[in-house]
């Protein structure tokens, strides 16, 4: 890339000034290439536009509670005193345990798809988790109501209990809503992005990798998680973040099924509630400044959190590629 | 000749807008979303009976209706709960209230093996939203109850998770006959819940209460009714139990004419009177005292002649309790503050 573009500067020096400009503009490429510029400098405005906003509204809120809105339990709207540790705590918990469930489930219909399942059976299949991928979260919302949430009071919840009651994760009453089946319900939601991502990425590895493991005399199961799945592995990771940026934000689904009760409990099966979650709820009848301005920052937070999260998720990406695997 | 033909095509568009403007007058409004169906059923046979005169009307909530009319974004508001008086002094201009239709919500509830309605205390509803009557068969419930085997089960406790008027109803209720809830939780359209979980909308606390064994949730009368949602009966200031219905939310209202305050803002929740249901409560237009337009004016005052009389003959079809005589007189009167 590089090489070539040095070449033409020898061949031709560049022309400068306003007639060298305008010829290129008539070329097409000097448009294309600011239109570009634009769109992509639009990315950035929006994003800083947005924290902007987020840092101005909740001024207010960050001057009365400072960090130790970070840390307080408690969320009194008539009494005006705002934390946020329940709604971190409940939006971190549930992300976790959908990727829990997600991450092994995806990625092993994804292997499956892309290494075991005849071609077409894959595409097909393929097909219909992308449709999937395209239903609306309330959908996914009253399934949780009207599935889940029995099966989670009836079966898994005894279920469970009567294995592993004793640990304090699986103590207290089990009501059917609670982080668990928040977890539960954003695990189906974000299971088609792993299996999709990480299928497409799986089907690009050079066949010949695949050959050159079996020729070795690796059984199919180990050229698949000994050479395929590292190959990949980049791809996967990327699959495994897509799914956790929508997990942390999911709104709709969530605040159906997880009780929505500002607490911080050990246990799985207590309600929680989560940022997306109060956000949307209590916002339209937010009346007081104070009330509204905690719950900008709120939205702050969860900015932050994603932030923080992805930028962990590039440091694991690179981690790992040091201890091996291929360069790019 | 160019020229002329596009100068004349720019007067005829202008020429046209501005007589659209003449012969339509819209105004704006926003607020509350537990009137919207009655707002918008009056709002569009107003204008049909007044062409002239249009009125568009977002229902964003009560919070979003408090904070447009502050911002002068709309010619008028509407709220479930009252403004406070920090709001009003805020405003920088004098905001009037208008109470339009009444609301009231009720106790429903899902205790296996009990089909009976169940009457409940004053004391006992505050004990169980406070935390503080955690058994079905309480003596608190019981008692008011003889004859109906209460199991002895852990009550679970449901509310609405978003803001609503519908919990501004229940929370102010709740504190006006229990002290401890007065100063530990207070009422508002969100509250710090002590105990139980939340539902998102009518339909998310009578979906939870449907689901779950041993619970109990307020939901909103008219969601009720219209969902034929069996509920129980609540126990008045006057200390007999009521089953809620259109009736006794209107006496309710009319037991609090006699001194209601001249800006309406009043809670109507616990009432006197042996016929009023204590859980109910007005909805309020916010209308600034001062219209500067007088076209706007004329139709601001004019819409709300019409809602206090042939308007609340719609109130009925769509389970809505009208206003007793009483208020609708002294509002009456209340118009002739806009100028």
């Amino acid at each position: 890339m590089s090489t070539t573009a040095t070449t033409i500067d020898r061949a031709a020096p560049p022309e400068v000034g306003p007639r060298a400009f305008i010829r290129r503009l008539r070329d097409g490429d000097e448009i294309a290439h600011v239109v570009t510029l634009v769109f992509a400098a639009a990315i950035l405005l929006i994003t800083s536009l947005l924290v902007y906003e987020l840092w101005m509204d909740s001024r207010l809120s960050r001057a009365k509670f400072g960090w130790d809105f970070f840390w307080t339990r408690t969320w009194d709207p008539i009494f005006d005193h705002f934390g946020a540790l329940p709604f971190i705590y409940g939006t971190l918990v549930t992300s976790v345990v959908s990727l829990m469930i997600a991450v092994p489930l995806g990625l092993a219909a994804a292997v499956f798809l892309a290494e075991l399942a005849p071609r077409r059976l894959s595409d097909g299949i393929a097909f219909l988790i992308d449709l999937l991928a395209a239903i609306p979260s309330v959908i996914y919302g009253l399934l949780g109501i009207f599935v889940v949430v029995p099966l989670m009071r009836t079966v898994i919840g005894p279920a469970l209990k009567a294995v592993l009651g004793k640990l304090p994760l699986f103590g207290g009453p089990n009501y059917g809503v609670g982080f668990l089946t928040a977890g539960i319900v954003l695990a189906i939601m974000v299971v088609p992005f792993i299996i999709s991502v990480s299928r497409e990425v799986l089907l690009t590895v050079p066949g010949d990798q695949r050959e050159a493991a079996l020729a070795l005399g690796a059984t199919r199961w180990e050229a698949t998680w000994q050479v395929v799945v590292p190959w990949a592995r980049t791809g996967i990771m990327g699959s495994v973040f897509l799914a956790l940026a929508r997990a942390l934000g999911e709104t709709m689904a969530v605040t159906m099924v997880i009780g929505n009760d500002p607490k911080v409990s050990a246990s799985l099966f207590a309600p929680g509630y989560t940022i997306a979650a109060v956000i949307a709820n209590e916002f339209t009848e937010a009346t007081g400044d104070l009330y509204l301005s905690a719950l900008i920052e709120l939205g702050l937070v969860l900015f932050l959190m994603t932030f923080i999260l992805n930028g962990l998720a590039r440091i694991l990406i690179v981690a790992t590629e040091r201890g091996g695997g291929h360069p790019s | 000749m160019k020229k002329i033909v596009l100068s004349s095509l720019l007067l005829l568009c202008l020429a046209a807008t501005v007589s659209a403007q003449g012969n339509t007058l819209l105004l704006n409004a926003a607020g509350a979303t537990f009137p919207y169906p009655i707002y918008s059923k009056w709002f569009d046979v107003y204008h049909n009976e007044h062409p002239n005169i249009q009125i568009n009307y977002q229902s964003i909530g009560s919070g979003g209706g408090i904070r447009q009319v502050l911002a002068h974004t709309v010619d008028f508001g509407a709220s479930d709960g009252p403004m406070s008086d920090e709001q009003l002094a805020q405003a920088g201009f004098k905001i009037l209230h208008f109470p339009t239709v009444l609301g009231a919500d009720v106790p429903s509830y899902n205790v296996p093996g009990v089909t009976a309605e169940l009457n409940f205390t004053q004391k006992a509803l505050a004990g169980i939203y406070l935390g503080t009557i955690t058994k079905w068969n309480d003596p608190e419930i019981a008692n008011a109850n003889k004859g109906v085997n209460l199991p002895n089960a852990d009550i679970v406790v449901v509310h609405r998770s978003d803001g609503s008027g519908t919990t501004y109803i229940w929370t102010d209720f709740l504190s006006k006959i229990s002290e401890d809830w007065k100063n530990k939780v207070g009422k508002g359209t969100s509250v710090n819940w002590p105990v139980g979980l939340g539902g998102k909308g009518n339909e998310g606390v009578s979906g939870l209460v449907k689901q779950t064994p041993n619970s109990i949730g307020y939901i909103e009368l008219i969601y009720a009714l219209q969902n034929s949602i069996p509920f129980g009966k609540v126990q008045n200031a006057a200390g007999k139990f009521l089953k809620a219905d259109l009736a006794g939310v209107t006496a309710a209202a009319a037991g609090a004419a006699k001194d209601m305050p001249d800006d309406f803002r009043v809670s109507i929740t616990n009432t006197p009177g042996a016929a009023a249901y204590p859980v109910s409560s007005f909805t309020w237009l916010l209308i600034p005292a001062k219209i500067d337009d007088a076209a706007k004016r004329d139709a601001v005052k004019g819409f709300l002649k019409w809602m206090m009389t042939d308007g609340q003959t719609y109130n009925e079809t769509l389970s809505y309790a009208k206003l007793p005589k009483p208020v609708v007189e002294k509002e009456m009167k209340a118009i002739s503050l806009i100028q």
